[in-house]
């Protein structure tokens, strides 16, 4: 494996990312762990491995291993679900749960003309869909908990970890619609035409995060 | 309509300058050269199709298509691809023909994109399609012909992955006895997430060590020794008669001379319900994904024509961006002359010409500074004898 073959690797800025790097640390790769997140710089390298991260949006993460910038990406399922690319969903990585959910006002009531506020509008309208109810899904790129309590929507969807900030903003969470973890992903022709590499880091995480069930 | 249109186009169309044309022709024409030399001919199909005959027996999803309707209320499609359109002109117009017949096409197709993902409209396509035969060397042949084109455009290196939908369908139903749980298996096998195949073996109701194959499936991806590795895993019938039909692939393959391109993924899937036999892919160059095929037996079928059937198409869009070669090697020459001199540049641009050289004529006094994009300025003029 000492001639692999360069690989890049697009990582999440934000909680993920140091959580990502352990784990690659585990597995066996040299990466080391001061790379400070709140760097300015949007590319590392990693002499040692023939590495380099980009450092991207999470929401970003698909699109540039859809698009063959990066090989590899970590991102959390939630954009995974929301972003829908044509990318390899190789290894659930476990880490930064959370969950995906309804939430609204405790005393919510079902209302004439439902609509609800998300960062995730097509997780949301998925959602509502199968559940066969008609809401209208509206938009919104933060403070989504603001929504409800200015009367925008009468309930969101949302990431929800700890319960702290629906708490704080007076919000219950009202049904589950998924788990999510983070998930490492790869692009349809560098899964091909660099497997050897591939292959290593995933053999190296399954091992990890003790998933070996693809292990050669 | 306003003014900003004018330069404007939909969504994932786009405009090919001449640069990018004249790469797309060399493309197409070494493409052709390849398809011609093992014997397949060329065909054009319309751009329009009925949405009912073509339209649904189509691999492409139906959300995926252009529809229109035409003055008598008919829905119709832009042609989403190549293979239910041969299709019917190989059951209608050449229905006399014998099989098997191999025919190729250029052409480009429409897929309907829903948002702004970067992702084309319009692209193009040449392809082959072989019809007729059940034979493992038919199902090689278009294997080894793909692999030919990618080499004929000196596309470097190549990696063709060959899965087989049936191979998998029975191991699945082998180790889960449910049609339910196989068609939930290779969707997730479909979309490519590995994850959620795992997590759906986990929740199957099945014995451990079934549970242990199904997870093993994964590992499958090799030359020709998985063939073997895969054979001790299974006592299912129609699975063996697969694994046998794939052995006898590879060896064609050999013998063709281009098994070190090609390998083995069981994982791989292609449109559900649609290729029934070999599926496979292409990838090249520096990471392009360039190319699709496979067997599908239905398709001939519904426009009443049974026959087995396979054929492949390479993306031609991709393709010029991934192949090396294709540049103008013609010399191109601008030809300046005096005005009474015309007679004589014209006969000279007619002999250059002749020679295979690009000659762009400039009156002298007219001359401008695009004659400096040529390799060659030559002047008609004084002692210039023809």
């Amino acid at each position: 494996m000492a001639e692999r073959t360069p690989l890049t690797i697009a990582m999440p800025k934000g909680r993920i990312f140091g959580e990502a790097l352990e784990l690659l640390k585990a597995a066996g790769l040299n990466v080391p762990t001061d790379l400070t997140e709140d760097s300015r710089k949007l590319t590392v390298e990693v002499p040692g491995e023939k590495i380099s991260f980009l450092m991207v949006k999470p929401m970003d993460v698909p699109t540039y291993v859809e698009h063959g910038v990066a090989d590899l990406g970590v991102v959390g399922k939630d954009v995974l679900m929301e972003e829908e690319r044509d990318v390899h969903e190789l290894l659930d990585l476990k880490i930064s749960p959370c969950r995906i959910s309804v939430a609204g006002m405790p005393d919510w009531t079902p209302v004439a003309n439902p609509k609800v506020a998300s960062k995730y509008p097509r997780i949301a309208n998925r959602w509502f869909m199968e559940q066969r109810q008609q809401v209208q899904v509206i938009h919104l790129n933060g403070s989504v908990e603001l929504a409800p309590l200015i009367g925008l929507a009468d309930r969101i969807v949302d990431i929800v970890s700890s319960g702290r900030t629906l708490q704080e903003n007076g919000l219950i969470e009202l049904e589950e619609i998924t788990q999510i973890t983070s998930r490492l992903i790869a692009n349809r022709a560098s899964y091909r035409l660099k497997n050897e590499g591939i292959d290593a880091i995933v053999e190296g995480l399954a091992h990890v995060v003790g998933q070996e069930g693809e292990k050669r | 309509m306003s003014n900003i249109r004018t330069f404007e186009k939909p969504t994932g169309v786009r405009d090919l300058p001449p640069d990018i044309t004249a790469k797309k022709r060399w493309v197409e024409a070494r493409v052709e050269a390849c398809f011609r030399r093992w014997g397949y001919r060329e065909v054009v199909t319309p751009t329009l199709e009925y949405f009912e005959t073509v339209g649904g027996a189509s691999a492409i999803a139906e959300d995926k298509l252009f529809k229109l309707l035409d003055k008598q209320g008919q829905t119709l499609v832009l042609r989403p691809d190549h293979t239910a359109p041969i299709a019917r002109v190989v059951a209608s117009l050449l229905r006399d023909e014998p099989v098997p017949m191999r025919l190729h096409y250029h052409g480009n197709v429409f897929r309907a994109q829903d948002r702004e993902a970067g992702r084309f409209a319009e692209f193009h396509q040449s392809g082959v399609e072989l019809v007729g035969g059940a034979s493992p060397e038919a199902d090689a042949e278009i294997i080894a012909l793909a692999v030919e084109s990618l080499r004929e455009l000196g596309i470097t290196p190549i990696q063709v992955a060959v899965g087989h939908i049936d191979l998998l369908d029975a191991l699945l139903l082998e180790q889960t006895g449910s049609s339910d749980s196989v068609a939930k298996l290779k969707e997730s096998l479909g979309a490519r997430n590995i994850v959620s195949y795992r997590e759906n073996v986990k929740e199957l109701n099945i014995p451990s060590t079934n549970r242990e194959k199904l997870l093993q499936l994964l590992r499958f991806r090799g030359g020709y020794q998985v063939l073997s590795e895969l054979e001790a895993t299974t006592s299912c019938e129609r699975a063996l008669e697969r694994i046998n039909h794939l052995r006898a692939i590879w060896t064609a393959l050999e013998d063709w001379g281009v098994a070190e391109y090609v390998i083995f993924d069981l994982s791989l899937v292609g449109s559900l319900d649609y290729y029934t036999g070999i599926y496979f892919e292409g990838y090249g160059a520096e990471g392009y994904y360039l190319l699709s095929g496979g067997r599908y037996d239905h398709l001939l079928e519904r426009f009443d024509r049974d026959n087995p059937a396979r054929g492949f198409a390479l993306k031609t869009d991709r393709l010029i961006m991934a192949s090396p070669g294709g540049l103008m090697e013609e010399e191109r020459i601008a030809l300046v002359y005096p005005e009474e001199l015309r007679r004589a540049a014209f006969q000279r641009a007619h002999e250059l010409r002749n020679q295979g050289k690009v000659v762009g004529l400039y009156k002298e006094e007219e001359m401008d500074s695009s004659a400096q994009d040529y390799d060659r300025v030559l002047h008609v003029g004084e002692g210039f004898d023809g």
